[in-house]
């Protein structure tokens, strides 16, 4: 297999400040923003096979940003990014989609939605069994499958 | 050249290894091809924290996305509803939502029934001792005495109802509808090896604590036990045949990539819906020039899919989430013909009782429902853990224009010519669907559910894959007769679902269990004649 070509120091930036516009820091929740280090070098040591499609989107998002959206004031940032969402197609669906798999794995994020920092095997779940008596009015209604000749 | 077999099965998935298991005590030769390997428990998802993301890579659903090399492509850009399913010992049964319900006996006449489509040249009846078996071979869990279901004897004890089911139930109720725990194959007590579940979460790719029954822990080390071998990594390209017309091995490739040809007595094959037409097109010949046993014209014709009309929503209650298997409950209330709701045929309820954070954060941002910006993390919490669904799954009725082709550019690393779908939903379909929606949307109204959003049709939704050689008694309007085998060559047998005449409105992997057990039953009735 050939080796996916690595993100540009421009397009690392670029993909940093995209993520912190869609998730932020919050204070009130004690969570990091995507732009938080750990979480965006996971996105970039993840990437694997989104690489190209995260790449590609990158660059239309450059192309219609002109400049580093560093560089950019809030407003026109803004613009930039609902241009972007708008017409970035499958690449910025892909882009989303790896900041959000990536922050929601991120241990302080699951701390903070009171989910436990672990692969669901071998621990599992306990699920509750539930009222079963909710069934007896299907029951007592009945019914019967309707015949074959 | 290898020794000849008695009898050769491709594919090691639902109905290869309930068929091996079958033919296994004649003490024949038997030997299964299948194009992948055995699982390897340890590499499932749910082992790692990164078990969700896993579903967007390698344990995609979809066979163009995953890419194994096990995987052949599919061109299904023809088709609303795209393909999935899993190459590897144990096949799509590795990766499903162990959903266990069986067709009715109604659904094997719908012509006589409802003037549609046509019956099937065997009834329920003829099926039932082999459901009963494939029960017990797979280890099903359930509640036995639905009112509104064929009977079935669970082994097992249905799953919880959790925290969504009671949910579910109480709208249910208040709506006057039927609603009833659903039979699964994930085993609720610890069963023929096979450990309890412990909720891991989504069950679909696949279980790491095999409480989910896929057949390369349930009927495959039967099988092997009785000396069925089972030869993996080993890609099928052809049928071939003999000066008599009788199928007389097949053309294959092994785990080197080398070519081989394997000797046998009498094909079956075992590829289901998409896979067993490409193979049977792909051994065209100058003896059959339009693929073979396709005399009737109808190989990769009348593929059915069951469009999915999915609607779903969030409740302030908190619901199951990643905590428990997808679906528990289902619904036959819509299931039978009632013309005052304008459509013919029905279809069947699944619940779906909640995802977990990941897909939840990634769905709800392309829905359009999870904002960016400084809002987003409120309104992450007020969705993940409180989602609940309605699945309407929607008989299919067969149209000839609804099928397999071979492609002709695409091709597997093998060099083998791909399938092409070509698939249109119905005007008949599409009402239902609708329909499904509705009752869906009364059901979430019931429950309070907000930020309501709708997949119809489920995109990547083509699980069953239905229809494409279809049995009847008529040469010229079906492929296989009424016991499997094929009209045109006498010793070739298909036992999956794409034998299937009409598609029901439930999942089909029981029914093609079933089938594929009945078509064992009746070759070893027919040992001394089964050429005839």
């Amino acid at each position: 297999m050939i080796a996916e070509k690595p993100l540009t120091a421009a397009q690392r930036d670029d993909l940093r400040i995209i993520s912190g516009m869609m998730i932020p820091e919050s204070d009130e929740y004690a969570v990091p923003g995507a732009d938080d280090a750990v979480i965006q070098g996971d996105i970039v040591a993840t990437l694997g096979r989104d690489t190209r499609m995260v790449a590609a989107a990158l660059d239309h998002l450059a192309k219609l940003a002109g400049k580093p959206l560093a560089e950019l004031d809030e407003a026109w940032r803004e613009a930039v990014v609902t241009e972007f969402r708008a017409s970035g197609g499958v690449p910025a669906a892909t882009l989303a989609r790896v900041i959000l798999q990536c922050y929601y794995r991120d241990d302080r994020v699951l701390r903070s939605l009171g989910l436990e920092l672990r692969a669901p095997f071998p621990k599992g779940h306990v699920l509750p069994e539930g009222d079963w008596s909710l069934l007896d009015p299907v029951k007592a209604r009945g019914g019967s499958l309707r015949r074959a000749p | 050249m290898h020794d000849p077999v008695d009898v050769l099965i491709i594919g090691a998935g639902a109905s290869g290894a309930a068929v091996a298991y079958s033919l296994a005590e004649t003490k024949m030769h038997i030997l299964c091809l299948e194009q992948g390997g055995w699982m390897k428990p340890s590499e499932y998802p749910s082992t790692g924290r990164d078990w969700e993301a896993k579903f967007y890579g390698e344990w995609s659903t979809s066979p163009n996305v995953r890419g194994r090399p096990e995987d052949y492509p599919i061109n299904d850009d023809n088709s609303p509803i795209k393909v999935v399913n899993f190459n590897g010992v144990g096949g799509s049964t590795v990766m499903y939502t162990a959903h266990w319900p069986r067709l009715h006996p109604s659904d094997f006449k719908v012509k006589t029934l409802d003037g549609v489509a046509d019956d099937w040249p065997i009834d329920y009846d003829a099926l039932t001792p082999f459901f009963e078996e494939n029960d017990r071979m797979m280890g099903t869990s359930g509640l036995s005495g639905d009112p509104l279901s064929p009977l079935s004897h669970p082994p097992m004890p249905p799953q919880p109802l959790g925290l969504s089911g009671p949910l579910i139930g109480k709208a249910m109720n208040k709506l006057g509808w039927h609603w009833w725990p659903s039979d699964t194959t994930v085993a609720t007590l610890d069963y023929e090896g096979r450990a309890r579940c412990i909720n891991l979460g989504h069950c679909t790719p696949a279980c790491a604590q095999g409480a989910k029954a896929s057949t390369d822990i349930t009927y495959w080390p039967h099988a092997i036990r009785a000396g069925v071998e089972l030869r993996t990594q080993c890609r099928v390209r052809e049928i071939t045949t003999n000066e008599h017309g009788m199928a007389s091995g097949v053309v294959y490739y092994d785990e080197d990539g080398v070519e081989q040809f394997q000797p046998a007595e009498v094909v079956i094959i075992a590829c289901n819906g998409v896979g067993t037409p490409r193979l049977l097109l792909n051994s065209a010949s100058g003896k059959f020039p339009n693929g073979l046993a396709n005399s009737s014209g109808l190989v990769g014709k009348n593929l059915m899919f069951h469009p999915y009309a999915q609607i779903y929503g969030f409740v302030k209650e908190p619901t199951d989430s990643n905590r428990a298997p997808p679906t528990c409950l289902w619904s036959k209330e819509f299931y039978d013909t009632d013309l005052s709701r304008g459509f013919v045929r029905g279809y069947g309820i699944q619940f779906v009782r909640g995802a977990g954070p990941v897909f939840e954060a990634v769905v709800g941002e392309q829905k359009g429902i999870l904002p960016w910006g400084k809002d987003h993390h409120r309104v992450f919490r007020r969705l993940n853990g409180h989602r609940l669904g309605v699945s309407a799954i929607c008989e299919d009725l067969p149209e000839e224009h609804n099928r397999v082709t071979l492609d002709p550019v695409l091709k597997d690393s093998h060099g083998i010519p791909a399938p092409r779908i070509d698939y249109t939903i119905s005007a008949n379909s599409r009402k239902m669907m609708e329909h499904g929606l509705a009752r869906g949307r009364q059901i979430l109204d019931m429950l309070g559910a907000t930020d309501i959003c709708i997949n119809s049709p489920i995109p990547w939704g083509g699980w069953h894959l239905l229809g494409t050689a279809r049995m009847g008694t008529d040469p010229s309007r079906s492929v296989v007769n009424e016991w499997g085998r094929s009209h045109d060559v006498k010793n070739l047998f298909i036992v999956d679902g794409s034998v299937f005449v009409t598609s029901g409105g439930v999942n089909p992997t029981s029914t093609i269990q079933a089938i594929a057990l009945y078509v064992a039953d009746q070759m070893k009735q027919r040992l001394a004649n089964l050429f005839d």
